[in-house]
């Protein structure tokens, strides 16, 4: 009778200080709660939560610093997405943040543009092709319509049009 | 010539009989329909990409002259219906399941239909190469007749690119009211058969199954007696079952050959080709006129119209010149609809142009008005399953699609849904099924679109942040390197020069 539980009771501290071992010495796995935060995230890479991409958002979301509501790109549908995975309550847009729109290109007026590739570097995804004193453009199966290349263009000759293909 | 019987042919999963409603329209001759003072001529009449207009506002163009060319592949030219002024170029509504609008060439007609003078038939097409025809047919603008107007030389060089050895001419119309290829077929069965052999040509190709519905007697006497059946053994004809939807491609070519045309693919997967007779009449017409494709027989038909028959459009005609000329409307006409009953398209305007995708236009009075019951809860009865002639599970669909279950609706097969409306038909509860799968693939088409955009998105966002992040370690690499360097050779050399300066000074 005695046998067995002291033997079933070693078996059974052996293993939880194994586990409990492992557990401390292993880093832990943040990374896989990030990319899956980050996998329901529009990816249009925008800022417009106040972190440079989706991925630093999706980051602050699973370290606990950001609201679950500061994606307008991904409206209702991403906050609901993001509440069933973080088993939180479903909550309204962040009042600050512009409305949902409908998709949007960026649309370089061509005769406008002067080449000084200052739109270049704010593309988040690399969509502008170009180069000084050449003429750019928009590449727009990459365009994620974030509007980040609107702020440092001298000229103001990028427009937003709205992406049509989607509905063809 | 030989004929198999209705007997020899494989059984159709599901399907339905319908009530045909084709004497209204049927029986009476093709009646050319004169051309109307404007004419709006979509630029996307056929499926894929937009023409690219090559006339501007205030040229004076002739009948059968190129006005917009083909923009890719996948496209097709759009000419002149008619000799007249080109007025304006601009988006206009369009009827179309798709898209509430396309540009549109208008063309003030003068009423002279001058024809192009420089048009060249091909007197022997059977001495064509195969380039030669498929330019032919490419130039003419020439897209399937059969209403999804797909570029017939997309269609022909995808043929050829596979390996073919049957080519089906669909003359089986099994859609209620629809008349337009049973009266071609009963016209001009010798065209038809003339065309199908220029495809044959064209294709290298040893069969030709023609395929007519068993309730077109007459048109099966006309193809007997044409000439061309004799005189050609690669031609065969085949009796179709008159089963709802048995003239679905797909359908048709299981029919004859007994081959199922795999998920998401075409006829061209299992060997086979298919037009309709409408397209092959098409390029007969081509080879013996030299006119590219500028008119179609479209059947004006319903109560809502008094003298409803098969008549010869030109593209662009306003719907609304068509009823005139089709006797104007009757006190009953209530709804148009462009297409059959099952599969055609509630237009909410009879200023449309009819274009090459037009069969049909239906004017129906209260008749056809089904009294809508309200829908009620799916009761599980299972008959939508029985009826479906690509056996799916049109429940299964439906509450998948009610839950957004995206991948549910891949796995039941959304994609495989033909649309024949069969199913909206024997529901008990009234549940607009095919509607709800119309919208279901829509949305199932962007949200794929999306995820696949999201990916790359987020691919090159990476990148970027790898490389910048790079950039900016290399950087700080070259500065340290730059700055150790400095300390150790520059300053001492520095040093070293300004020593004997220093002397100097002394």
């Amino acid at each position: 009778m005695l046998t067995p539980i002291i033997v079933l009771t070693s078996i059974a501290l052996f293993c939880g200080a194994c586990l409990t071992l492992a557990a401390r010495s292993l880093p832990a796995d943040g990374d896989a709660v990030v990319s899956e935060i980050d996998a329901l995230l529009p990816q249009t890479q925008c800022a417009q939560c106040g972190y440079p991409g989706c991925r630093p958002y999706a980051q602050a979301i699973a370290d606990g610093e950001a609201a679950i509501n500061r994606c307008p790109p991904g409206g209702d549908a991403t906050i609901a997405a993001l509440a069933r995975l973080l088993d939180r309550d479903i909550i309204a847009l962040d009042a600050d943040l512009p409305p949902p729109a409908p998709p949007m290109l960026a649309l370089i007026d061509e005769a406008q543009c002067i080449g000084c590739a200052r739109c270049l570097p704010a593309c988040p995804v690399d969509a502008i092709i170009g180069s000084h004193q050449y003429s750019h453009t928009v590449v727009n199966a990459l365009c994620t319509g974030c509007e980040l290349c609107i702020a440092p263009c001298p000229v103001d000759c990028i427009s937003m049009v709205p992406d049509r293909r989607q509905t063809a | 010539m030989t004929t198999a019987a209705t007997e020899d042919l494989y059984r159709l999963p599901g399907g339905i009989r319908l009530p045909s409603f084709k004497e209204q329209s049927r029986g009476r001759p093709i009646v050319d329909i004169p051309v109307p003072p404007k004419l709006i001529i979509p630029l996307r009449q056929h499926a894929g990409e937009p023409a690219k207009p090559i006339v501007s506002v205030g040229d004076h163009v002739l009948t059968g002259q190129r006005i917009a060319e083909a923009s890719g592949s996948f496209s097709a030219p759009v000419h002149a219906s008619s000799s007249g002024i080109v007025t304006a170029i601009e988006h206009r509504p369009i009827a179309d399941r798709h898209r509430q609008d396309a540009v549109c060439i208008e063309i003030e007609t003068d009423g002279e239909d001058t024809r192009l003078p420089d048009l060249s038939p091909i007197t022997n097409p059977f001495a064509e190469t195969q380039q030669t025809l498929l330019a032919a047919i490419e130039a003419a603008g020439i897209v399937g007749l059969g209403g999804a107007a797909f570029p017939t030389v997309a269609k022909l060089r995808h043929a050829i690119d596979t390996s073919i050895d049957t080519l089906v001419l669909n003359g089986v119309e099994c859609e209620p009211y629809i008349s337009c290829d049973d009266a071609l077929m009963c016209a001009s069965a010798a065209d038809i058969l003339y065309g199908a052999r220029i495809l044959l040509t064209a294709l290298d190709l040893p069969h030709c199954f023609v395929g007519v519905e068993s309730d077109k007697p007459e048109a099966w006497e006309a193809f007997r007696s044409a000439a061309e059946i004799d005189a050609d053994d690669r031609l065969q004809m085949v009796r179709i079952p008159t089963v709802y939807p048995s003239g679905g491609e797909d359908q048709l070519v299981y029919l004859m050959t007994g081959r199922e045309v795999p998920t998401g693919g075409y006829p061209s997967d299992v060997g086979a080709l298919v037009h309709n007779v409408g397209t092959a009449a098409a390029v007969a017409n081509l080879a013996l006129t030299g006119m590219p494709m500028i008119s179609r027989i479209v059947t004006v038909t319903g109560d809502g119209v008094a003298r409803p028959g098969n008549y010869r459009v030109r593209f662009g005609t306003p719907m609304a010149d068509v009823a005139a000329a089709a006797g104007g409307y009757t006190e009953s006409a209530k709804r148009l609809i462009m297409g059959g009953p099952m599969t055609g398209l509630a237009l909410t305007s009879d200023a449309l142009p009819v274009t090459k995708a037009s069969n049909c236009l239906l004017f129906t009075g209260p008749a056809i008005q089904t009294s809508r019951e309200p829908e009620r809860p799916c009761i599980r009865c299972g008959e939508c399953a029985r009826i479906c002639p690509v056996r799916l599970q049109p429940q299964q669909l439906y509450r998948a699609h009610q839950f957004e279950q995206g991948d549910t609706l891949d796995a039941l097969g959304l994609i495989d849904c033909i649309e024949c409306g069969c199913c909206d038909l024997v529901c008990p509860s009234h549940i607009p099924l095919t509607h709800s799968f119309r919208t279901a693939k829509q949305q199932r088409k962007l949200e794929v679109y999306e995820r696949e955009r999201a990916s790359r998105a987020k691919e090159r966002f990476e990148q970027r942040r790898a490389r910048d992040e790079q950039r900016a370690q290399s950087e700080s690499e070259n500065l340290r390197a730059l700055k150790d360097k400095a300390s150790r050779d520059a300053i001492a050399e520095i040093l070293a020069r300004k020593q004997p300066n220093k002397s100097d000074d002394d």
